[in-house]
């Protein structure tokens, strides 16, 4: 026989009681080490805290700062009137308005921000580090489709909130749609859409277009919507050619324009390439140029007041759309320019607007659903209608989580009267002709999912 | 035949912007033997040269649109045009070009300062403490010109009688419908002439041929007396100068941003390689060489054959010439090899 013991047989009546405390230390911890954890059941969950936190995520450098840096005065802005400071803005005009200038849910709203540096990696690992490190509930932000779809990915993973920015691609509500995303701004289709009849009208049913698009998520798209909507209106599309993202100089894409067919030049180029493909055709004679018996055309379909102003006077008379303008006479239009420019001393970019509306609507979100859990609060946005945001009557359609409200048709202005005053409205297109199904092909190949608390 | 004759004007024009940079690069490497990374940088602060020389001569009186009530808005009128009617806008029309009056000798002083007050403490420092010195300098100039100015492109105009474009199949009887903007041309011209002035000078002048001498064998020239490091620091000066200057007369084509030397400066290095590291005229050809072929790389033609040719030329030409002529075009032995 041996003498042999097993393990447990080696256990006295110490051990047991030292090892049931150990556990008992252990199972416990995190109660002790996470804050609020008993009422953890979402990420980030302020608790019972006084504060807030919201994360603003945008170019601070690289071809969009100038944008980045909108995008921060109107996030600093909204959050000024969120905690009941300056003069309310569109909270006055916010209609059904839950916001009582009292923060959200009674709590102060703070915030931190980070900078995408308009690239893609580095703007994942700054809404990273704010949903991590510094416990967002909500990130937002923009500028460029491609960073936004990186962010909005990201945030669903995470569990987080994600109000888009200046965003324009189909992608973003289409096939990279996600439930925890949400998108205020219009994008390529609904520019398409707009546009179409306003081309028609100025330029006649007989064209031949030659684009030049901006290789990534937002140019094929908006390239597609474009050329569906001229084709649409009985125009033939020349030639479709891709430019590298800052390419600095577009002239040796330019010159084969010079000897095509094409009598209209539609630039799918934004920022930094607009302004410089827009000034470089120009320099190349295009504008001065006749074909088959036609003035020479430019269009830019996506617009901006802060673009424009890089462009100079090469924007005159060039037709494009825009999501918003500080010249509206509409009441939550001029309450937002008069706070934005009593406090910094210019009107606030389309790319401004987006992001502080975004914000308020959070926030109201947050104030109907009663908490800051994220699906709740994405239940509160699904199909939410609202009016007095400068866009007239909008809604967050479920189906996709995209704003639907009228477009804008804009031209460079002929004789601007100030610094500002670069665009002129040629046309509020009706959100009736702006809207398309959910299914429809230019969104499809995406599934919106199942919304993520990050619990 | 009208196409390929517009995308040879449009490389030439190209490969004019490439070489005049890459020429300083070389000047700078030749006599140095610094790899200088802020040379972007210079080129750009060259084109805001003109920026900051158009926004003196633009000061303006504003005058308040009444209309606006919810801010600051304002049109602007020239002081220039008000005080001096007939002068003043023929001043401003002329601001780019005039504005190399005041970039010489500021991009002059700019480039003794770098390279008294930095560059020289890295002469006998590995090239890589060079490329890290000099692009740390180009990123926090870069970064001053983003606080002061934006990101924005700013535009600037070309004088208005060169602001359309030029005719050519009228006025040389070649092609049918040749049509070029006339800035660029001038620009090509302009090009051509400071390249010409720059080898005449170093061809021409006693001060050239012992630079040149320095170039081959520095140490023989300093045991003949010569303060070959004076003259060295004088031919850093005369880079910055040429930089500058292309800087300058670049903004109507390209609206300066604080990022476009470094957008030109990885190019103009492939360019430096491609022609021979220290080579002069290898810089040139190559830089003329490379704007022809990324130019012919991006018709639609050759797109439709090789997709995205025309983001990857010119590295492959690179690759190319580096495979059969290890030292680059016109590359002279011993230089950059232990």
């Amino acid at each position: 026989m041996s003498n042999k013991k097993t393990p447990l047989s080696t256990w006295t009546r110490r051990d047991v009681l030292k090892a049931s405390a150990a556990s008992t230390a252990i199972a416990g911890a995190p109660m002790f080490f996470s804050r609020h954890a008993y009422g953890a059941d979402f990420l980030n969950n302020p608790g019972d805290g006084k504060t807030v936190t919201l994360g603003f995520n945008v170019p601070q450098s690289g071809a969009y700062a100038d944008e980045g840096a909108d995008e921060l005065r109107a996030f600093e802005l909204a959050v000024e009137h969120l905690n009941g400071g300056g003069d309310g803005g569109m909270l006055n005009t916010m209609q059904p308005g839950n916001l009582k200038g009292n923060g959200i849910l009674g709590k102060k709203v703070e915030y931190v921000t980070g900078d995408t540096q308009t690239k893609s990696d580095a703007a994942r690992a700054s809404a990273k580090r704010m949903i991590e490190k510094d416990g967002v509930v909500m990130v937002s932000g923009g500028s460029s489709s491609g960073v936004a779809i990186a962010v909005q990915g990201l945030c669903q993973e995470a569990g987080i909130i994600f109000m888009a920015g200046l965003t324009h691609s189909n992608d973003t509500t289409g096939k990279d749609k996600k439930a925890n995303g949400f998108r205020h701004f219009f994008n390529g289709y609904m520019s398409g859409a707009a546009l179409g009849p306003v081309l028609e009208k100025a330029y006649g049913k007989d064209r031949r277009a030659y684009h030049l698009t901006a290789d990534y998520t937002w140019g094929w798209t908006q390239e597609q919507s474009i050329q569906a909507s001229t084709e649409n209106i009985g125009w033939t599309t020349e030639q479709k050619v891709l430019t590298p993202v800052g390419a600095g100089d577009f002239s040796q894409y330019i010159t084969p324009i010079l000897n095509s067919d094409a009598d209209t030049l539609i630039l799918n180029h934004y920022g930094k390439d607009m302004i410089n493909s827009l000034t470089q055709a120009v320099q190349f004679g295009l504008r001065d140029k006749s074909v088959n018996g036609k003035d020479f055309q430019i269009i830019v379909p996506l617009y901006s007041r802060l673009m424009a102003q890089g462009a100079a006077e090469n924007v005159k008379g060039i037709y494009g759309s825009t999501n918003w303008h500080w010249s509206l006479q509409d009441e939550g239009s001029k309450a937002f320019v008069k706070s934005f420019g009593a406090k910094f001393g210019n009107p606030p970019s389309q790319a401004a607007h987006t992001c502080y509306v975004q914000t308020l609507l959070y926030a109201d979100a947050a104030e109907r659903a009663g908490t800051f859990e994220p699906c709740q609060i994405a239940k509160a946005l699904e199909g939410h209608k609202f009016d007095g945001m400068g866009n007239g009557p909008t809604e967050y359609r479920a189906e996709d989580h995209q704003c639907f409200k009228d477009v804008l048709v804009v031209k460079g202005k002929e004789n601007p009267s100030s610094q500002f005053d670069l665009l002129e409205i040629v046309e509020v297109t009706p959100r009736a002709q702006v809207e398309y199904a959910p299914d429809h092909e230019m969104f499809a190949g995406g599934d919106l999912g199942s919304c993520n608390n990050g619990a | 035949m009208d196409a390929i004759l517009l995308q040879i004007l449009n490389g030439l024009d190209k490969g004019a912007a490439y070489a005049l940079i890459a020429l300083g690069l070389t000047l700078v490497f030749g006599t140095l033997g610094v790899v200088n990374f802020a040379h972007g940088a210079i080129f750009m602060l060259g084109a805001f040269c003109a920026v900051t020389f158009n926004r003196v001569l633009s000061m303006s009186t504003k005058v308040r649109d009444e209309s606006v009530t919810l801010f600051e808005a304002f049109k602007e009128v020239p002081i220039l045009t008000t005080k001096f009617p007939v002068v003043g806008p023929v001043i401003l029309d002329y601001a780019v070009p005039l504005s190399l009056l005041v970039a010489i000798p500021i991009m002059l002083l700019l480039g003794f300062a770098m390279e008294r007050g930095l560059i020289r403490h890295f002469y006998k420092r590995p090239h890589a403490d060079q490329i890290l010195v000099t692009f740390g300098l180009a990123i926090i100039l870069q970064e001053i010109i983003k606080h002061y100015f934006g990101a924005n492109p700013i535009p600037q105009s070309a004088p208005a009688a060169f602001a359309g474009s030029a005719n050519i199949s009228a006025y040389f009887g070649v092609g049918e419908n040749i049509i070029y903007p006339w800035w660029r041309l001038i620009y090509l011209a302009f090009s051509v002439f400071i390249i010409s002035c720059v080898f005449a000078f170093l061809h021409l002048t006693t001060f050239g041929m012992v630079v040149r001498a320095g170039m081959q064998d520095r140490e023989m020239v300093g045991m003949l007396g010569i303060n070959i490091q004076r003259r060295f620091s004088i031919v850093f000066g005369m880079a910055a100068v040429v930089a500058g200057m292309a800087g300058v007369m670049y903004t109507p084509i390209l609206p300066p941003d604080y990022h476009m030397g470094m957008d030109f400066l990885v190019l103009s290095f492939v360019v430096v390689v491609v022609g021979g590291m220290g080579s002069l005229g290898g810089a040139v050809a190559a830089g003329f060489l490379l704007g022809i072929l990324q130019s012919f790389a991006s018709m639609n033609e050759v797109k439709s054959i090789i997709p995205g040719i025309d983001q990857i030329i010119i590295y492959l030409v690179a690759v190319v010439v580096l495979l059969v002529l290890p030292r680059g075009l016109l590359g002279r032995k011993g230089v950059m090899e232990d």
